[in-house]
């Protein structure tokens, strides 16, 4: 008997314990890291990481993304996209303020796609090109009408990409200069409250904010470490309670994940689905010759890369696309597991004449974004002189990387993109002939050129039915994978280590960049 | 000179100093015969722990051996601790010699122009230089020499002050001499013991900016350095400790085993002030 009533009381409280484990809490602080420090956390002029990061919890976007990239509602209630994929009509929430008490209208958002995103931002300009008209029919309805269609259309509208901006600030205005963007003020369900420059942005509990009991969390710490070790020190002290990839290097993520209570995850990077890739300006011989790009690619064992400098974190890439991204398929790559003989055979078919057993005398750059890139370029430099290419390291500030990448000034440099969840957004952008130069640092700055892959892409932008853009980008994938316009190095994964106290913190697609409305703390 | 080596022989830290600093370049100069591959070369299994079978030192996170880029980044750190000396030495000399014997307006413009370099905190002179001529081997002689030739200058100078009011200066001139002749065999040979012991122990200062620089990713990365080996290890100095630790000692040999050297000289070049200093 005595056994029962105690098996029914830690049934009793096993329910309670699940139960609470289950039901949101309110309330509390968590503090992050922010790296390095942002210029500003007005995210409609600036898309840098650490910038989204912060920004993207005090602004807002029209829809988020599930991981499998199916569009979720944030500011847009619902959408409809008529049959011809040409007229796009979001319905808008109810209720929705900026932080300064002003209601959300239909303008803000016509005012913000139609004037200030295009001038702020690059991509979604171009996206907006295929726009013929922004209409608002009512306060709470925006129309987008479009040229063509465009199956890409929907990722415009995150918080990155598509920041709803205040009109009633912004109008008539230099957005650059708006002495707002000290202040900013958005629809998040955080407000912005303090920046300690070199030691944190406060951001607090926005009480108004649109969706009701949310956001759970009372503020929230961004900290600003400038050194790796610190911030994993801070972390195991207990200052922090979230590290994003990059934060620590991974070699340290596996320590600090053994740790008590605390989690490990790579999820929510389905959105930015980040490749690492190395570029080889086909502008220059040897490079030109494809044979010897295929040899590069092939003299990489890129599994060691991942494990020996990566922290075991990421997975091979042959081919343009993720393993994340739709349309995927391994089927049509090329297979570049790591074979030094093919290589070596290679350069030996491409024509290209050695003398002294040397073929070529190139400069490499890596990316100069801390040690675990240099360590990757010196592994590829020493791969490239087995097979006869002898390199030169060029080592420059990140200004000067970006600016020797987009400028073509460079024969080969390492690097990554994203892949922004649709081949339309993100992987035509490294291949099309008519997007090389001054383009940014994604662009086709290895000047390849293929009218047959342009052709590719652009019907694939066109397309509409899911299995007719299969095709397509199976086809795009199969004549890229064997061309090797750019050598993949791999499929990046950032782990994200946190406390296993903090529930919900990844649930979408963009992960940490989103508004932190769910997040929870138990207690 | 035979007075010479027997005091030299007579100063114990003099000696120590001489026989580590003669080990050190004897491995510079054999690193191709100790190490024939290439320093960067993967050549086992990473993070091998130090007196694995094969790794004296272990291996580094690519799996390269440590004791490879130890016996070869001794030939970098000697090669540019001894080539920025000799061109701030140069510099220094001519610098101070010219201020020294001519003195007034010269010596006014030279030594402003002294004090200016003499003012920016040297280290931090060297970075700018080398991040403004991009990282190369030239680019940080040059920068090392560039930021250490003031001392030297300075102390040449005021040899030359004491020294130009000597009888067998003034002899000189009376006997016809050029100024070029009085400055460089008469003044000059009479001015050098101090600048030989500064000399020693400036090589010491630029092996040091040098793995500063490298540390830091201001090296040039065509060549393994101390430096960069320590800056390379310190994201893995949790997990492998070895790989900043061993070049760190090495650095620290290395100057210590100057610094004694430019000790034992200094006891035998300049006797009185070496015993004034040790009373």
């Amino acid at each position: 008997m005595k056994r029962l009533l105690s098996a029914a009381i830690l049934s009793v409280a096993t329910a309670i314990a699940a139960q609470a484990q289950d039901d949101p809490q309110t309330g509390g602080t968590l503090n992050l890291v922010v790296q390095p420090e942002p210029p500003t956390v007005m995210l409609g002029i600036n898309r840098l990481g650490p910038v989204s990061y912060v920004g993207s919890k005090i602004y807002e976007g029209l829809v988020t993304f599930a991981p499998d990239m199916t569009p979720l509602p944030k500011l847009a209630k619902s959408w409809d996209i008529s049959d011809d994929g040409l007229t796009y009509t979001f319905h808008l929430q109810e209720g929705v303020k900026w932080h300064d008490g002003e209601p959300f209208t239909s303008a803000d958002v016509v005012y913000s796609f139609g004037e200030y995103l295009p001038e702020a931002f690059s991509r979604t300009r171009g996206v907006m090109d295929r726009v013929e008209e922004i209409s608002a029919p009512d306060d709470r309805t925006v129309v987008f009408k479009l040229k063509e269609p465009y199956a890409a259309f929907m990722i415009i509208f995150d918080s990155t990409g598509g920041t709803i901006v205040p009109k009633h600030i912004y109008e008539g205005t230099d957005i650059f200069k708006n002495p707002a963007n000290e202040t900013p003020i958005g629809t998040g369900p955080f407000k912005f409250d303090e920046w300690s420059k070199g030691r944190y942005i406060h951001l607090v509990r926005n009480d108004e904010y649109w969706q009701d009991g949310r956001p759970y969390l009372d503020e929230l710490y961004f900290h600003i470490i400038p050194d790796a070790n610190s911030r994993a020190i801070a972390f195991e002290q207990g200052q922090v309670d979230v590290l994003r990839g990059g934060d620590v290097e991974n070699i340290e993520v596996n320590r600090l994940g053994d740790m008590e209570g605390v989690d490990v995850t790579t999820d929510g990077w389905e959105f930015y689905d980040p490749l690492a890739i190395i570029n080889v300006n086909t502008r220059h011989e040897p490079l030109d010759n494809p044979k010897v790009r295929q040899a590069i690619s092939y003299a990489l064992d890129r599994e060691f890369m991942i494990d020996a400098v990566f922290g075991g974190f990421g997975k091979p890439a042959y081919g343009p696309m993720t393993e994340r991204t739709p349309y995927y398929d391994p089927e049509v790559l090329t297979d570049y597991s790591f074979d030094m003989e093919k290589a070596k055979a290679l350069m030996e078919e491409s024509g290209v004449e050695a003398e002294g057993g040397v073929y070529a005398t190139l400069d490499l750059m890596p990316l100069p974004y801390g040690e675990t890139w240099q360590r990757h370029g010196e592994y590829i430099r020493q791969q490239l002189k087995e097979i006869g290419i002898e390199t030169n390291v060029v080592s420059v500030d990140v200004a000067g990387w970006v600016e020797r990448t987009t400028t073509g000034k460079f024969d080969i440099t390492t690097n990554f993109t994203y892949l922004l969840g649709d081949p339309a957004m993100g992987v035509g952008q490294t291949y099309r002939s008519n997007n090389q130069l001054n383009r940014g640092t994604a662009a086709n700055v290895d000047g390849y050129e293929n009218p047959k892959v342009d052709d590719l892409f652009a019907e694939g932008a066109r397309t509409l039915d899911p299995g007719k853009r299969q095709e397509i980008y199976s086809e795009a994938q199969k004549i890229i994978s064997a061309d090797a316009p750019v050598i993949w190095s791999h499929q990046m994964e950032y782990p994200t280590v946190y406390r296993s106290k903090i529930h919900d913190l990844i649930t979408t697609a963009p992960g940490l960049n989103e508004g932190f409305a769910d997040v929870w703390i138990e207690q | 000179m035979s007075d010479f080596a027997r005091r030299f022989l007579g100063s114990r830290s003099g000696m120590i100093g001489l026989v580590l600093l003669v080990l050190l370049v004897l491995m510079a100069l054999s690193a191709d015969l100790l190490y024939p591959q290439d320093p960067w070369r993967m050549a086992g299994r990473p993070n091998l722990p130090p007196f694995t079978e094969g790794f004296l030192f272990g291996t580094d996170q690519l799996g390269r051996d440590v004791a490879a880029g130890i016996v070869h980044g001794a030939r970098m750190s000697l090669m540019i601790g001894f080539a920025s000396s000799v061109a701030a030495i140069g510099v220094g000399v001519v610098v101070g010699a010219v201020a020294g014997y001519f003195s007034g307006w010269v010596d006014d413009v030279l030594m402003r122009l002294t004090e200016f370099f003499q003012t920016i905190p040297s280290f931090m002179l060297a970075i700018v230089l080398v991040a403004i001529f991009s990282p190369s081997l030239e680019s940080i002689v040059t920068a090392i020499a560039v930021v250490s030739w003031p001392p030297i200058a300075r102390l040449v100078r005021a040899e030359f002050l004491s020294l130009r009011q000597r009888d067998f200066v003034k002899a000189a001139r009376v006997g016809g001499h050029s100024r070029t002749n009085i400055i460089v065999s008469q003044i000059l040979p009479n001015a050098l013991s101090p600048v030989i012991v500064m000399a020693s122990l400036m090589v010491a200062t630029a092996i040091l900016i040098e793995s500063g620089l490298s540390f830091l990713g201001l090296g040039d990365r065509n060549f393994i350095t101390w430096g960069f080996m320590i800056g390379a290890g310190r994201t893995m100095i949790r997990h492998a400790w070895w790989l900043s630790a061993i070049p760190g000692l090495a650095i620290f040999v290395t100057v210590l085993a100057l610094n004694l050297f430019g000790q034992g000289l200094s006891d035998v070049l300049n006797p009185r002030l070496s015993r004034s200093t040790r009373t």
